[in-house]
């Protein structure tokens, strides 16, 4: 097994609250890679360093041969590390089809010219990307409701708008910050085979969770964080077991 | 067949429209005179004024302030170039591509240090960059008579296609076309033309792009969109389409003066855009006529007091503005979404209010 994401010694910093202190770990290719921790414990503001929103203060970041820190999150994305929001952010006034199109923006070129006078090229591109957009709407289930304002979707559905605009891009890694957060029952168990099955189709995945079942059922290996350090990593197995994951959920015996 | 039917029919609206928009200026000159048509060829500027401005305020959601910057410069590029000022007299092919190209190159060069700027911030920022270009006019005849000051430029050429100008009247096929008539339908052309840039860069990867950006830019950066260069893009279009209105606007005036580019002449411009229905197309245009001719329009209001009542009780120079700082106020109130909403932003207005 290669490592696709590898994060080497990274720190971050605000003001005095030291967020993520030297955070060292790897992703392999075709794994689904678990990042759990308490509330606080990072885990968002390491999916932000690692997608160009944050700085870092130390460390490397690189997907591939691809460094990634400190780069704006258009190269990132670029680079092949597309992500979606814990709090959805979706383009709230377009279309369900339209948020997807615009993932196509970093594969496709079109420019103005091309724009205005519809060159041959340029319809075939965007004939190309509403073709692709329309089978990611299918792939995520929401297919029905392409021409619908996105923020007129339930919440399940717009979390699945929002991978399936991540997919757009046409990643290498997909960074999902709590995609069942809100979710039912019947949509856990559809996202669940979802991920599986854009894991067969060799797509590397990092996984923030908070929903214990389905993160060690779904992941091949976990990272814990408390307060901003890795305190385990291995098989969901061997994490669980971990006398400081224990105290870090469950609060230390000896206080 | 149905096909054929509706094929049909759409281009016989087409044809329709064509016509009424080719024999409107006799329609106006016969009903309402012709100083009616200027001002319809001076409602048509400003249909290109702020159909660039919406690309920057309606698409790409950059509140824009100082738009009237890159129309001065439009036109002081234009009077600089075919005036007796420096005694040039360049063409207008050669002079109004020119002053739209470096209206645009202003558009980035003010845009790029307000990038990082949103809402409130931006329109500061922006209000003062329009302020700028306009002290600059209205100061730079010394040491070096760039514009001459607050006199302005006089005597700029009109614009001339072979022997023909459309400041004078010309015959064809012994009927005689005014002026104004001949500007109506050469500013038409132009029009069409921004309206049709306008239609395909909003259905397209650029259009989408901008619309993201004003809906969520870190989403957007986090889909992959270069906000950057983006952003300057729409500032680069927006200020084309500004610096193409001035140069029509300083051959069609003849004369051009600071005080033509103020900051009342951008917050017409943008209300125009969002009183028409932001972002869309058929409303912004709406928008742009009827705030030329609404204010026009409302002179006559001593007229009609004078049939109604007998004399006039209030001021129609001051009755023309409280009418129609009424009128803003109930569209603004009664139709947030504007006067022509696209149909996303009627849904999200209805969504609000639900």
């Amino acid at each position: 097994m290669s490592a696709l994401l590898t994060v080497n010694g990274v720190s971050k910093a605000f003001g005095g609250l030291q967020a993520l202190s030297d955070i060292t770990l790897s992703v392999n290719t075709g794994e689904i890679f678990g990042l759990i921790g308490p509330n606080g414990a990072g885990k968002t503001t390491l999916f932000n360093t690692l997608t160009g929103l944050y700085t870092t203060d130390r460390g490397e970041i690189h997907l591939d041969q691809t460094r990634l820190d400190n780069r704006p999150p258009h190269r990132v994305l670029k680079a092949g590390l597309a992500r979606t929001f814990q709090n959805i952010r979706l383009f709230a006034e377009m279309t369900a089809l339209e948020n997807v199109l615009v993932g196509r923006h970093a594969r496709t070129k079109s420019g103005v010219i091309g724009a205005v006078l519809r060159l041959p090229a340029t319809r075939h591109e965007e004939a190309d990307s509403h073709d692709r957009a329309h089978a990611l709407l299918q792939r995520v289930g929401i297919a029905q409701h392409a021409n619908r304002l996105a923020k007129n979707l339930s919440y399940g559905d717009q979390r699945r708008l929002e991978i399936a605009r991540a997919l757009a891009t046409e990643p290498s890694l997909l960074a999902l910050d709590e995609p069942a957060a809100g979710m039912n029952p019947a949509e856990r168990s559809a996202l669940r085979e979802l991920l599986l099955q854009l894991q067969a189709d060799g797509l590397t995945l990092l996984l923030i969770e908070h929903d214990v079942k389905l993160v060690m059922g779904l992941c091949t290996r976990l990272a814990v964080l408390d307060y901003g350090v890795k305190i385990a990593e291995g098989t969901p197995d061997v994490v669980s077991r971990d006398p400081k994951v224990i105290a870090a959920y469950l609060g230390d015996e000896s206080i | 067949m149905l096909n054929s039917s509706l094929l049909r029919s759409r281009w016989f609206s087409f044809g329709l429209l064509a016509l009424g928009l080719a024999l409107l200026p006799f329609l106006i000159d016969a009903g309402l005179g012709r100083s009616w048509v200027r001002l319809l060829d001076l409602a048509l500027l400003y249909v290109v004024l702020a159909l660039g401005l919406n690309i920057v305020v309606g698409y790409a959601g950059l509140l824009d302030l100082g738009y009237v910057a890159f129309y001065a410069l439009g036109a002081y590029v234009y009077a600089w170039l075919a005036s007796p000022h420096f005694g040039l007299h360049l063409p207008f092919w050669a002079i109004l591509p020119l002053g739209a190209a470096l209206a645009g190159l202003f558009g980035v060069l003010l845009g790029a240090p307000t990038l990082r700027l949103r809402g409130d911030y931006l329109a500061i920022v922006t209000l003062g960059f329009g302020e700028i270009i306009r002290i600059f006019m209205n100061n730079l005849n010394a040491p070096f008579n760039l514009t001459n000051g607050p006199q302005g430029i006089n005597l700029i050429d009109p614009v001339q296609f072979g022997g023909a100008s459309l400041s004078q009247p010309l015959s064809v096929f012994g009927y005689t076309f005014s002026g104004a008539h001949l500007t109506y339908y050469f500013f038409l052309v132009l029009v069409m033309a921004v309206i049709f840039i306008s239609m395909r860069l909003e259905n397209s990867r650029i259009g989408r792009a901008w619309v993201a950006i004003r809906e969520d830019e870190i989403a957007a950066a986090a889909t992959g969109i270069n906000t950057r260069n983006l952003k300057l893009l729409a500032f680069a279009m927006g200020a084309t389409f500004g610096g193409l209105a001035g140069g029509l606007f300083a051959s069609f005036q003849g004369f051009i003066s600071p005080e033509s580019f103020n900051l009342m002449e951008s917050i017409m411009i943008l209300c125009m855009i969002v009183l028409g229905g932001m972002g869309h197309i058929p409303g912004v245009i709406f928008g742009a006529l009827l705030l030329t001719l609404l204010p026009e329009a409302l002179r006559y209001t001593g007229d009609w007091q004078r049939s109604l009542f007998g004399q006039i009780y209030i001021d129609p120079a001051d009755l023309r503005m409280l009418l129609f700082g009424i009128a803003l106020v109930a569209v603004m109130l009664y139709r947030p979404a504007g006067l022509i909403p696209s149909a996303r932003r009627r849904q999200e207005f209805a969504d609000a209010k639900a």
